[in-house]
């Protein structure tokens, strides 16, 4: 028996609002790093079940894309991360409220 | 050169004078401040004079006019012009020459003072607002000098400003007078509104050839011609100082004495004579404002010359005889007689303005003592100003032979003509200035000298530099009457030069001035022996050795009528009752009420609200980005839920 | 058979997502991850892109995720203490919210495809030869700019890394 696509969709929010709450609670910034990457895996999720839909590689072209750039947007990040933690010794968002005043 | 072309110099120079003064000079440069405080006005009246003589030889009575520029704003538009005629002539004349003479008298009454620099610039504005004013083509030049006299009046009056009453005088002098310009700027918008112009020659064009037009029904069932001359005796009413709102200007002499003398006395309260002169085409088409101005001119002629009779201070005398001098002129104005108005302006100019400086003179020796109370027997002592000044008191008494006693016959003439009662009350107030100035004369430089032993030590001659423009201005006030109509001759220079500007309306011709030579006889005579009653009751009761004796008596005598001369008819007090303290209650109301309560309330509010959104939204910025992020989070909600369903 | 598979890689990405989100250890967070990209390669797979699963095991978590787990053991991350300023207010409307997000969009999902039936698959569309096709002809001009966007990551890397480092000597310096 075929599973129906509808499934994938829910399963893709569902994940994507999981990650969603990763994002916000997390305080150690690479969690909620990681918690984006669940984002957009289930972002993916939902392109390759579109793309199974309507017998379109479109979708998969976009997931490959996404993909790299999620790998550049790891890159650039991380490398982020790095700095903070050089100048301040710490990587917890709550002491890095730079925002205020 | 052509002296015509330099019109526009004339003004500008003395403004050109108050910048540099103003501006650029030190207080330490005192020198510098004197040449170029007099030197403005030196060149200005250089340059009047050789512009008059110009014009009086190779085009006298013809109408010169230069635009200097066109203001234009939308459909209005108004050259900044400059007129010469006969009117403007003289009175630049009389403005350059008197204010010329006073700017030298200030060099020596002004020399002590810690503020000269600051005198000089002001009197420097205020002589190029005068003449911005006499020689402005149109009423819109006229008003900005008008408005420029006014300033420098205020700021000359307050000139004293470290002391309590100057700044109060000053503050008053301006506040009355708002309330003369603003009816002045009515009748100007009522002017351009009927006319579309507020040139002098294009109004005059326009009712010459159209009368009509001017007697027309306007608003409040006056004519066109009615309401502006009424709006504009208004204005001259505030700032020539006649009833009601003559109040400001006795207060006025709080100022330095040279300053009473140019501005409180020659010219500038003079300006509302000018206006009317220059307006009578308009006056004559609203003859029954010709009445009013008629009426309140007696009426503060004689109204004035009673409170002067019982002033104790000299320049108090001065102010009220001015108001009363003033009221001559607007009953000459009044009744058609505008010739004679201007001459006895011109004439007033002179002999008022050697008064002022005479009792300066006197001032200055006495070291600031005003009372004549404690003055006496000063002839001895300042033998140039008794003499310059005894001239100037028989000039303005009538005595004949000296220039008062021929413009003031001219007006009694020339009320004579429309109305015996206000004849009899300009005869009668005649008299009383014969007295109260004979009064003046003999409190001051007769009897026995009643001030402190010290002032008695440094009584003093004043410097040349003082008693020469004193002599001027007294050969002054004893020729300037020939240029007018000479009794029992057809010698009438003035009237000649002056026929021009008088406009002749058809239909409104005014009737021939000449009476027969009997009546012009009775007439001289009367006011001759007017003249001649007031000196003698005054010498009759403040004569020689008499003191203060006879006038004590007198009050004595008829104490209530002296305590209500005393204090000047209680007008002061009673203005306070019902104009001031309701303005005042109201202004208190608006303080309290609209200002603190509902406008400042409001802003409390405003700021309490503001302050409270702040401390609420306070604790949303927390700086942490993950609040931020929730934020964010819900904002996506939000719009996600608007647009799905 | 084929539903029997989905339960279980959908079972596995579910539970495997919450651990990332809930555990406290950055470690257990990033090896859980790697468990739920390894299930949704599956789903990948059960969608007919054996292409996207192969890029998501090696590009996923042979290559961004080991990235992730060097740096938290350069930086020595330890676990999240529990009691620094814990902030109810934000995890409660972050469940809340993502709860109320999430049952929306299911709904809405399953509202429009509660019916959809995919179409059987076919060998074009699942072949590598056809998605070779489409990426070097149709998306050409992409794929090399991400080739250039993936280098361009990689210089501002090593350049933000190590710039802040000589800053931070700077200051130490002084």
């Amino acid at each position: 028996m075929s599973v129906p696509i509808a499934w994938y969709l829910v399963l893709a929010a569902a994940l994507f609002c999981i990650g969603t709450v990763g994002a916000l609670t997390r305080r150690n910034g690479i969690a909620i790093f990681l918690s984006i990457e669940l984002m957009l895996n289930a972002a993916n999720l939902t392109l390759a079940a579109y793309s199974r839909l309507l017998d379109d590689r479109t979708g998969q072209m976009v997931v490959f894309f996404a993909l790299a750039v999620a790998a550049a947007e790891a890159a650039v990040g991380l490398a982020l991360f790095i700095a903070i933690y050089r100048l301040r010794r710490t990587i917890d968002l709550n002491r890095i409220n730079l925002l205020r005043w | 050169m052509n002296a015509l072309e330099l019109l526009w110099l004339i003004p500008l120079l003395p403004f050109a004078g108050a910048a540099v003064n103003g501006i650029l000079v030190r207080n330490s440069q005192k020198g510098l401040a004197t040449a170029v405080g007099i030197g403005a006005p030196g060149l200005s009246l250089l340059v009047a004079l050789a512009a008059l003589w110009q014009y009086s030889t190779t085009r006298p009575g013809e109408t010169i006019q230069q635009a200097v520029y066109v203001w234009t704003t939308g459909g209005f538009s108004v050259d900044i012009a400059f007129r010469l005629d006969p009117l403007s002539a003289v009175m630049t004349f009389v403005v350059t020459l008197v204010g010329f003479l006073i700017h030298v008298y200030s060099v020596g009454y002004m020399g002590h003072e810690p503020g000269y620099r600051r005198f000089f610039a002001f009197m420097n504005l205020f002589m190029g607002a005068m003449l911005l004013l006499v020689l402005g083509a149109n009423y819109l030049v006229m008003f900005v000098g008008w408005e420029g006299v006014g300033l420098c009046s205020y700021l000359l009056i307050g000139f004293y400003f470290e002391e309590e009453f100057p700044p109060y005088a000053g503050k008053k002098a301006f506040v009355v007078n708002r309330i003369g310009d603003f009816a002045f700027l009515v009748g100007l918008f009522a002017l351009f509104a009927t006319f579309g112009t507020l040139d002098f020659a294009g109004i005059e064009a326009q009712v010459l050839a159209d009368p009509a037009s001017a007697t027309a029904p306007y608003v409040f069932g006056f004519s066109v011609a009615g309401f502006v001359t009424l709006c504009l005796f208004i204005g001259a009413v505030g700032k020539s100082a006649q009833i009601p709102l003559y109040v400001w200007l006795p207060d006025a002499m709080a100022g330095p004495t040279p300053v009473s003398a140019l501005i409180h006395a020659a010219t500038m309260v003079t300006a509302g004579v000018y206006m009317v002169a220059r307006s009578n085409i308009l006056y004559q088409l609203a003859p029954e404002i010709s009445t009013v101005v008629a009426v309140v001119g007696a009426a503060t002629a004689i109204f004035a010359a009673t409170i002067g009779l019982a002033q104790n201070d000299i320049k108090k005398v001065l102010a009220y005889s001015t108001v009363s001098q003033l009221g001559y002129m607007f009953l000459a104005a009044g009744v058609g007689a505008y010739v004679a108005a201007i001459f006895h302006l011109a004439t007033h100019a002179f002999f008022k303005a050697l008064l002022f400086l005479g009792s300066g003179s006197v001032i200055h020796a006495m070291g600031g003592e005003q009372d004549m109370r404690k003055m006496g027997g000063l002839r001895r002592h300042l033998p140039w100003t008794y003499r310059t000044f005894l001239v100037g008191t028989l000039a303005i008494s009538g005595v004949p032979l000296l220039a008062g006693f021929f413009s003031k016959d001219a007006i009694l003439a020339g009320a004579w003509e429309r109305s015996p009662a206000l004849w009899a009350i300009g005869l009668v107030t005649a008299g009383l200035t014969a007295c109260y100035m004979l009064r003046a004369v003999l409190m001051t430089f007769f009897g026995k000298f009643r001030g402190t032993k010290e002032q008695a030590h440094h009584l003093h001659e004043s410097p040349a530099v003082m008693t020469v423009p004193l002599g001027i201005l007294a050969v002054g006030a004893v020729v300037a009457g020939y240029a007018g109509k000479i009794p029992f001759t057809h010698l009438d220079w003035l009237g000649g030069f002056f026929a021009p500007v008088i406009a002749v309306i058809p239909g409104h011709e005014a009737q021939a001035g000449h009476h027969g030579l009997a009546l012009e006889a009775l007439l001289v005579s009367a006011s001759i022996a007017a003249a001649g009653i007031g000196l003698l009751v005054a010498w009759r009761i403040w004569g020689r050795n008499r003191g203060l004796d006879g006038g004590s008596a007198w009050a004595a005598r008829f104490p209530r009528i002296h305590h209500l001369l005393e204090n000047k008819y209680f007008v002061d007090e009673i203005y306070d009752r019902i104009v001031v303290r309701p303005l005042a209650a109201i202004a208190r109301a608006c303080w309290k009420v609209v200002d603190i309560l509902i406008i400042d309330g409001a802003l409390h509010v405003g700021a309490f609200v503001t302050e409270m959104t702040g401390d609420l939204g306070r604790f949303s910025t927390t700086g942490n980005v993950r609040n931020y992020a929730l934020y964010f989070f819900a904002g996506v909600l939000i719009l996600f839920w608007w647009m799905i369903f | 058979m084929e539903l029997a598979i989905f339960i279980v890689f959908a079972v596995t990405a579910l539970v495997s997502s919450i651990v990332v989100v809930a555990h406290r250890s950055p470690v257990h967070s990033t090896l859980s991850l790697v468990v739920t990209l390894l299930a949704t390669a599956g789903l990948f797979i059960l969608l007919g892109s054996p292409f996207l699963a192969a890029l998501q095991v090696l590009l996923y978590t042979g290559a961004i995720l080991v990235l992730f787990l060097f740096v938290i053991m350069l930086l020595n991350i330890q676990r999240e203490r529990a009691s620094s300023a814990r902030s109810p207010l934000q995890t409660w409307g972050a469940l809340v919210g993502a709860f109320v997000l999430a049952g929306a969009v299911s709904r809405l999902l399953w509202d429009a495809h509660a019916e959809s039936v995919a179409p059987p698959l076919t060998e074009t569309f699942v072949s590598l030869r056809g998605v070779a096709d489409q990426l070097f002809t149709t998306y050409l001009l992409p794929f090399e700019m991400i080739g250039l966007l993936l280098l361009l990551a990689v210089v501002v890397a090593g350049w933000v890394a190590k710039r802040v480092r000589a800053e931070a000597d700077e200051e130490s310096a002084e």
